[in-house]
C-alpha cells in the first residue's frame, strides 16, 4: 500500500510550485485571470489614443482575453527557452493573426508590441502579491516572464514588418499597373503609352502586361509609343526588343512610335538590326499604319526575316 | 522543414527521364507560389539541362531542393552526370541559337532564364550545373 | 507510342498538342507531319500549340524544321497560339524562330493560310519583311 502523500496546505502547494519556477506564472495567471484582463485592457485602453490605434475597445478586450488563456496554457509547460517549441504555437498564430491584422490596418509597430509588452505591469503586481514573500523566487520569475514577453513582443514586430513589406509590393505593382495602361485604340490594335524613365523591373511587368492583353483583346498589333520616355538605355531598348520579340511569337506585330535620333542611335549601337523593328516618328503614323495593315489580305504575319 | 522539403532526387537515363523533370519542377514550383513566368523559365531551363545530361553526360540525375536564404524562399535543381565533362566551358555557355540551329549546349540561354548558376565540370571526370530561381 | 493526331480539312492539316511531348513525340510528329503533307495536296499546316505551358530549345527547333521541311515540300505552316509566358522564356533563351510563320490562335492561322493560298498563283517569297509604310 502507498504511503498517504500529506495533507495539502496553501503554504505547502506555493513551495512544490517553487521547484519549477515556469507554472508559478501559470498559477498566477489562472488565480488573478480577471484582475489582470481588467488592469491590462484598462491600461491599452489609455495609451490607445498616443499609439493612433484604430481598434475598439470590445476588440482590444476580446484579443486581451484570447492571449491570456493561451499564455496561461503554455506557460503550464516546462519550456520558456524556446518560442518555437509546439507548446508556443497557438501563441504564436494568435499574436501573428493580430500583428499582421493592425500591419495591414496600418497601425504603427510600437502600438503592436506595446499590446504584449502592456501585460508587465499588471502581471508583475500579481507576482509579487503571490510571490513576494521568497525573494528569490519571485526574481526568478519576474526575469524569466519578462524575458519571454520581450521574445514575444519582438515576435509580434517581425509579423508586422512583413506584413507592411506585403502591402508595400502590392501598392508598388499596382502603381506599375497604373501608370503604364495598355488602351485599344481599335477592334485589334493596342497602344502602350510609356512615361517617364523605365528601369529593368517596370519594363518586365510592362512587357508581361502588354502580352496578356494582346492574348486577351486578340490584337495582332500593338503600338508602343515611348515619346512620354526621356531616356532610353541599352537595357531599355534591349527589353523592348524582347517585348517586340515575344509579341511576334504570339503572332502579334508591334510597333515603336515616337521614334527619336538618339535613340534610333543606341539601338544601332546595340547592333540590333533596324530593319526588322517597324518604327514611326508619332502615335498617329503609327495607327494609321496599323490601320492600312488590317485592310490588307497579305503581309501581316509574313516572318520578319533576321531576327533575333 | 516540412516533408514537402526534402531533396528530391530524379535519376535522368533517357529522354522520357527529361519530361519526368519537367513535371516535377513545375510541381514544386507551383507549391512554392513562383509566378507563371518564372516557373515557365525554371521548367525551360531544367529541360534544357535534363537534355544536356541525358544528351551529353551518358545520363545522370536531377536534384530539387526548396532553398532558404535571407527571408524568401527558392528552388534549387542541380544537375549531375558522370559524362566526359565540357571541354570548352566559353563556348557552351555561348548562344547557339541565333541562326536557330541550336547547336550547343545552350548553356548560356539557360543561365539567363535563372537567377543563380553554377558549373562545375572536369573533362573525363564529369558536369554539375546548379540553378536556382528566388521568389 | 501514342502518336498526336493530325486533322485534314481539304488541302489544310491541323495538328493540336495537348500533351508535354517528349522528344521522341515531337520527332514522330514532325516525320507525320511530312508523310500527311505528302500524301495528299497539302497548302496549309495549323499547328496549334495553346496547351503548351513549356517550349524548349528541342520543341522549338523541331518546330522550325517542320516549317522547314513543309516549305520545301510545298506547303506554308502556321504555329499559333503561343502562350505570353512561353513568348518570354524563349526570347530570354534566345531562341526567336525567324522563319517561323506566328498567329495568335487558330481563327486568325486559318484566315492566313487561307489568304496565303489565294497570292500562290505567282510564286513568291514566303519569308519577307513587314510591310513596309
Amino acid at each position: 500500500m502507498a504511503p498517504r502523500a500529506p495533507a495539502r496546505t496553501p503554504q505547502l502547494t506555493a513551495q512544490l510550485s517553487s521547484a519549477v519556477p515556469t507554472s508559478r506564472l501559470a498559477s498566477t495567471l489562472a488565480s488573478h485571470h480577471n484582475q489582470i484582463l481588467e488592469d491590462w485592457t484598462r491600461e491599452q485602453v489609455s495609451t490607445r489614443r498616443d499609439l493612433n490605434d484604430s481598434l475598439t475597445e470590445l476588440d482590444l478586450r476580446e484579443h486581451c482575453a484570447e492571449f491570456l488563456q493561451l499564455l496561461r496554457t503554455a506557460a503550464e509547460s516546462d519550456n520558456f527557452a524556446n518560442i518555437g517549441a509546439p507548446e508556443w504555437a497557438p501563441v504564436l498564430a494568435l499574436l501573428g493573426r493580430l500583428s499582421r491584422d493592425r500591419g495591414l490596418r496600418g497601425s504603427s509597430p510600437s502600438a503592436t508590441a506595446s499590446f504584449v509588452l502592456s501585460i508587465k505591469r499588471p502581471l508583475f503586481a500579481r507576482l509579487g502579491t503571490d510571490f513576494g514573500s521568497n525573494a528569490g523566487a519571485l526574481l526568478e520569475t519576474v526575469w524569466t516572464t519578462t524575458d519571454l514577453l520581450d521574445r514575444l513582443g519582438l515576435y509580434t514586430t517581425e509579423v508586422f514588418q512583413a506584413a507592411r513589406e506585403e502591402v508595400i509590393a502590392r501598392q508598388h505593382d499596382e502603381m506599375l499597373e497604373l501608370s503604364t495602361p495598355v488602351v485599344r485604340l481599335w477592334d485589334g490594335i493596342l497602344a502602350l503609352p510609356m512615361i517617364g524613365t523605365l528601369d529593368s523591373s517596370r519594363t518586365q511587368v510592362v512587357m508581361e502586361a502588354l502580352l496578356t492583353k494582346i492574348v486577351e483583346t486578340e490584337s495582332d498589333v500593338a503600338i508602343i509609343d515611348i515619346t512620354g520616355v526621356p531616356v532610353v538605355d541599352t537595357l531599355v531598348a534591349q527589353h523592348l526588343l524582347k517585348t517586340v520579340t515575344a509579341a511576334r511569337l504570339m503572332g502579334a506585330d508591334c510597333i515603336i512610335s515616337g521614334m527619336r535620333p538618339q535613340i534610333a542611335q543606341t539601338i544601332v549601337h546595340l547592333g540590333i538590326d533596324l530593319g526588322s523593328l517597324t518604327t514611326r516618328a508619332t502615335l498617329k503614323d503609327a495607327f494609321k499604319l496599323a490601320l492600312s495593315r488590317r485592310g490588307t489580305d497579305l503581309g501581316t504575319f509574313a516572318p520578319a526575316a533576321g531576327q533575333g | 522543414m516540412s516533408p514537402h522539403d526534402e531533396p528530391l532526387v530524379i535519376p535522368v537515363a533517357t529522354e522520357m527521364d527529361i519530361t519526368l523533370v519537367r513535371q516535377a519542377v513545375r510541381q514544386h514550383a507551383t507549391r512554392l507560389g513562383f509566378s507563371l513566368v518564372d516557373m515557365t523559365k525554371l521548367v525551360t531551363a531544367s529541360s534544357e539541362l535534363a537534355r544536356n545530361a541525358v544528351k551529353y553526360g551518358g545520363g545522370g540525375s536531377a536534384t530539387l531542393q526548396v532553398v532558404r536564404q535571407g527571408g524568401r524562399n527558392g528552388l534549387t535543381v542541380t544537375f549531375e552526370d558522370s559524362g566526359p565533362g565540357i571541354l570548352d566551358v566559353d563556348a557552351a555557355l555561348r548562344d547557339g541559337f541565333t541562326s536557330g540551329n541550336g547547336m550547343g549546349l545552350g548553356l548560356g540561354g539557360a543561365r539567363r532564364l535563372v537567377n543563380d548558376f553554377q558549373l562545375h565540370t572536369m573533362v573525363g571526370v564529369g558536369t554539375r550545373v546548379v540553378v536556382t530561381r528566388w521568389l | 507510342m501514342d502518336r498526336i493526331p493530325i486533322l485534314r480539312i481539304g488541302d489544310l492539316l491541323l495538328v493540336t498538342v495537348q500533351v508535354d511531348m517528349h522528344d521522341r513525340l515531337a520527332l514522330a510528329l514532325q516525320d507525320d507531319l511530312c508523310l500527311a503533307i505528302c500524301s495528299r495536296d497539302t497548302r496549309g499546316v495549323l499547328i496549334d500549340i495553346s496547351a503548351l505551358d513549356v517550349v524548349d530549345s528541342f520543341i522549338g527547333r523541331v518546330l522550325a524544321d517542320t516549317s522547314a521541311m513543309a516549305s520545301i515540300l510545298n506547303a506554308q505552316v502556321v504555329v499559333v497560339g503561343m502562350r505570353p509566358a512561353v513568348a518570354i522564356t524563349l526570347v530570354e533563351l534566345g531562341m526567336t524562330l525567324p522563319h517561323v510563320t506566328m498567329a495568335l490562335n487558330v481563327e486568325r492561322g486559318m484566315d492566313f493560310l487561307r489568304n496565303h493560298n489565294r497570292s500562290l498563283d505567282a510564286p513568291s517569297e514566303s519569308a519577307g519583311t513587314l510591310v513596309p509604310a
